[in-house]
């Protein structure tokens, strides 16, 4: 039997990061982590995809990074959601809602 | 704010990418130390949740490597290294490097000078509204030759055509400004009220000229030059209403026109006044005179075909209101040219064939530079071979090669920016007098980059298409460097390219000879007197005790004039002087209507050249009596006219008879005949390339005007020049307030007169010359890399037994196999494209053997250096070394 495919569905992990972020600041782990266990382990997140994600939307003004000293003094780059980056979320849930829905309709739409 | 970000988390990268890669490292390790932590806690021993984090993550060097490539550093971090790369390839192939430069900066330079020389004069429109509108219109001599307008003409014209908005006529004016500073004399003009409108522009202070100005005894007004306004009167707003006195007289400023304003009709003029000629003239007046230049300004809609149609119909058609003198006839037809034509047509022939030439050089630029990065591409297949098998993609490669092509270019243009711009003042001062619009030559950027990016782009596609082919396809081949195989093709375009190089300087070289013959030939011609130790200058008369038409005004003329030559002969070192209303080679051109006694028909339009001279000017100019007398003290005012004539105006006039003795009438028909006394030698008036003019010498006095500027020629036994401050002096010490102008040594007359030629000449040596060295370098290029390529060819030659003599003409052939084909369809080429300097040849055949087989020998010659150092490094090859070279 095939394996189900487990990867995050293209142009989306931008928008599962903010929502991710949207709740409390994070480090990359977490985000991982988190994503799979609400999407229950739908979706496995590429961490080389997903730091260069945050890499890029954190040039891009929708997130800020923050270094923090963790207990076993390493450390870990805890991201927060920007002003801009709340908009940028509201814009592509709306937009992914319209889409999603729009290929929910026509995969229901009889002969 | 996202974009500051990029800009600023970029830099910080790109200038501390230590820390920024620990950043990356860091966070890399927290992700995979999370990872283990969370194994761990599911129950994992360490060992298996270290190895589960790692397989969860996927290769932290991977990961690492993935996010530290984001950003737009990067690729600037690329670049940087392959500018490096570059400049240490550079710098380890000096010569081709600097070749190429060197050879771009000069196709770039070298085309762009002269096309910023050549595109406001020939291409651009003149600078004034609808400039396409404004014409020139011309009396017709019988010869079909443009000649000066006389008052009378543009009175008809202006009241009988209705194909012109506007119509002037001008005339040059020297005025003296006298004020504060010292005495100076300017560059002016004497225009009817309707100059500016006819050209579309107007005064930026003041006004304009109007029809009340411009009438006989009209008010004393002037409309100033931006430079002068400027110079002397240190841009004062107020000027406006102000008098300057010019020679005696106060004169009222109404207007200065704008820095914009170009005026192209004669540029150096800094200051404008009515013309106010008299509209009710007799035939004897000024008013007849062939001495104005007429423009118009034609209606919209009216075409210049059109307008030449009207004026010609007006010309055939005389009208009882409008009476005409015979001179002024018109029976010829009238002249419309656009101004532009009219002001560009006497260099248009030189332009363009410089043109030709400097495009002549940017292709053979083209094609060395081409050969010299396909060469480079060549060598560097192995290079690339290696690369791609070591994973390179090809765009990475692309770039690399862009990288380096692209620096190539920007010095290469740099220099050429350099080049262009020295150009560009040298040709300036180059440029021959009759170049119009000078002033407005600067160097064109569009012209620039135009020329930067057509020679870049050439050897970009050309160096750049082969490698990457190479990285491609031949990737085994290239790394075996089995060179004989696989540089066939490159070798085909090489040779191709020398060839065209090689035939592109035969025709440049050629057009040089054949401008260089001509040259020689034009000062060998025999200008009819001896120039050499002859100073000459214009005097003029300037005041008031000099009024025009006024007996009083005359002899004050004659009394400086002689008084003012008696000071000069007194010059020590001065053997002779005398003065001439017009000078040879010097641009004047006066000439009257002749008409012999019993001859009424024959010759009635015929018109000589006028000379009123002082009857030394024979002695001092050594122009040889060959038949009667001289001209002497007793042909005075009062006493029976006297005239000399020229030989071949006296051979073809009485090509039987002894021409001693008889009578003509010349110049305003006065009733009183001048009878020839002598025969002298032909003299050059206008240029040395003319055919003999007419001509009749005649004292001033026995001329019915009197002249009031006049040439001094000065005949001295030792340098010319040396005599100017004292001849100054001399004039001065008769009357201190007379402008002395045009000053010049004969000699320096005879070289102007063949500036146009020079200029080109000039250029097409330094193109010729740059052809040269470009076409031995593209030749040494092709057999220097050639011998390379097959050193193993060349040792198995030599071990076989070839001596060192066989293996040299081996070479040689082969380079001179290509230059013998180039030279000759560069001959063949030439026999069509010599057709566009033939204007400019004089006493030598655009098809001149001579120059070609000089071309020939030169090239081949040149071309036998180039081929000669790679066959003596062939012929020199040991056989040992050459066999394990590869």
């Amino acid at each position: 039997m095939q394996e189900p495919n487990t990867d995050v569905i293209q142009g989306t992990l931008d928008m599962l990061i903010l929502k991710t972020l949207s709740l409390q600041p994070m480090h990359g782990y977490g985000i991982a982590r988190r994503i799979e266990q609400i999407s229950r382990d739908t979706f496995k997140v590429n961490p080389g995809s997903l730091l260069t994600a945050l890499q890029r939307l954190e040039r891009s003004g929708a997130l800020d990074a923050e270094w923090r000293q963790t207990e076993n003094s390493r450390r870990a780059k805890f991201y927060s959601l920007t002003r801009a980056g709340h908009k940028q979320l509201g814009v592509e849930t709306e937009d992914w809602t319209r889409r999603a829905s729009a290929v929910a309709r026509l995969l229901k739409a009889e002969g | 704010m996202s974009l500051l970000r990029q800009l600023t988390r970029g830099l910080q990268a790109l200038t501390n990418r230590a820390a920024a890669d620990r950043n990356v490292a860091d966070e890399v390790d927290d992700y995979l130390e999370n990872a283990r932590a969370a194994h761990l806690a599911r129950g994992l021993s360490p060992d298996e949740a270290l190895r589960a984090a790692r397989i969860e993550v996927g290769g932290v060097t991977n990961v690492k490597e993935q996010v530290r490539s984001y950003g737009w550093e990067n690729a600037v971090e690329t670049m940087l290294a392959d500018v490096r790369y570059a400049f240490r390839r550079f710098r380890g192939n000096p010569g081709v490097t600097i070749v190429t430069v060197v050879t771009l900066a000069i196709g770039i330079g070298a085309s762009t000078a002269i096309f910023s020389a050549v595109n406001p004069i020939l291409f651009e429109s003149l600078p004034y509204p609808g400039a396409k509108r404004i014409t020139m219109i011309s009396d017709m001599g019988a010869d079909g030759s443009p000649v000066d307008v006389t008052f009378g003409t543009y009175r008809e014209l202006l009241q009988r055509s209705h194909s012109f908005d506007a119509m002037a006529v001008l005339n040059t004016w020297q005025p003296t400004l006298v004020g504060r500073a010292d005495p100076d004399r300017l560059d002016g003009q004497r225009v009817s009220g309707d100059y500016f409108r006819v050209l579309g522009m107007s005064p930026m202070l003041g006004r304009n000229f109007t029809s009340a100005d411009d009438r006989a005894n009209g008010p004393r007004v002037v409309i100033l030059s931006n430079a002068l306004w400027r110079n002397r009167f240190s841009a004062d707003r107020d000027i406006i209403g102000r008098s300057v006195k010019l020679d005696d007289d106060d004169y009222v400023v109404i207007g200065v026109m704008p820095a914009t304003f170009e005026n192209v009709l004669a540029p150096s003029v800094q200051i404008w006044a009515p013309l106010q000629y008299s509209t009710v003239f007799g035939p004897d007046s000024r008013e007849w005179g062939h001495h104005l230049r007429m423009i118009g300004r034609m209606r919209a809609g009216v075409g210049l075909a059109q307008a030449r149609d009207e004026l010609g119909a007006i010309a055939r058609t005389p009208r009882g209101d409008f009476p005409r003198v015979p001179w002024a006839s018109l029976k010829s037809g009238l002249l419309v040219h656009s101004l532009q034509d009219d002001v560009t047509s006497g260099v248009r022939p030189v332009l363009l064939a410089v043109l030709g030439a400097v495009i002549l050089v940017l292709l053979i630029a083209c094609a060395n530079v081409t050969n010299l990065l396909l060469a480079s591409s060549a060598r560097r297949r192995g290079e690339f071979a290696m690369r791609s098998a070591l994973g390179a993609r090809r765009t990475r490669l692309t770039q690399q090669l862009l990288t380096e092509s692209l620096l190539l270019a920007i010095v290469g243009g740099a220099l050429g920016m350099l080049v262009a711009e020295l150009g560009v003042r040298a040709l300036v001062a180059l440029s021959p007098a009759g170049l119009p619009r000078v002033g407005v030559i600067r160097l064109d950027a569009a012209v620039f980059a135009f020329g930067l990016v057509v020679t870049t782009l050439v050897g970009l596609s050309v160096g750049v298409i082969p490698a990457l082919r190479a990285s491609r396809e031949e990737l085994n081949l290239g790394m075996q460097q089995a060179s004989q195989r696989t540089t066939g093709g490159h070798q085909a375009t090489r040779k191709a390219l020398v060839v065209t190089e090689v035939a592109l300087a035969v025709v440049l070289l050629i057009g040089a000879g054949l401008l260089l013959r001509s040259i020689r030939t034009l000062l060998e011609v025999n200008v009819g007197f001896d120039p050499s130790h002859v100073l000459t200058m214009q005097v003029q008369e300037s005041g008031h005790r000099f009024q025009q038409d006024s007996a009083a005004g005359d002899s004050a003329r004659y009394e400086f004039f002689a008084e003012a030559l008696g000071a000069v002969q007194q010059i020590p070192g001065v053997t002779a002087a005398a003065f001439t209303s017009q000078l040879p080679l010097s641009g004047d051109f006066d000439g009257y209507g002749v008409q012999f006694e019993n001859d009424p028909n024959a010759n009635a339009t015929g018109s000589a050249l006028r000379y009123a001279v002082t009857p030394s000017y024979f002695a001092t100019m050594r122009i040889p009596l060959l038949h009667g007398r001289l001209l002497g003290a007793e042909d005075r005012a009062g006493a029976p006219r006297a005239a000399l004539i020229n030989e071949s105006f006296a051979k073809r006039e009485f090509p039987h008879d002894d021409p001693i003795g008889k009578r003509l009438g010349f110049g305003p028909s006065d009733g009183r005949l001048y009878t020839i006394v002598g025969v002298v030698g032909d003299v050059k008036q206008s240029s040395l390339a003319d055919g003999e003019t007419d001509a009749i010498y005649l004292t001033p006095t026995q001329w019915h005007w009197v002249d009031n500027r006049m040439s001094l020629v000065v005949r001295t036994n030792g340098n010319a020049a040396a005599l100017v401050p004292m001849v100054r002096n001399a004039i001065h010490s008769v009357d201190r307030n007379q402008p002395i102008v045009r000053v010049a040594t004969m000699d320096d007359l005879v070289g102007r007169s063949v500036a146009d030629r020079r200029f080109a000449l000039i250029l097409f040596e330094a193109f010729g010359m740059v052809a040269l060295v470009l076409a031995a370098v593209g030749i040494y290029g092709v057999l220097s890399s050639s011998v390379t390529e097959k050193v193993r060819e060349i040792g198995i030659r030599a071990a076989l037994g070839a001596s060192p003599e066989s293996i040299l003409t081996l070479v040689l052939g082969q380079g001179m196999r290509l230059t013998a084909l180039g030279i000759a369809i560069g001959l063949a080429a030439s026999l069509a494209a010599t057709r566009a300097i033939v204007s400019m040849l004089f006493g030598v055949s655009r098809l001149d053997a001579t120059t070609y087989l000089a071309v020939v020998v030169t090239l081949g010659a040149v071309a036998m250096i180039a081929c000669g150092v790679p066959a003596w490094r062939a012929a020199r090859l040991d056989p040992n070394r050459a066999l394990r070279a590869e």
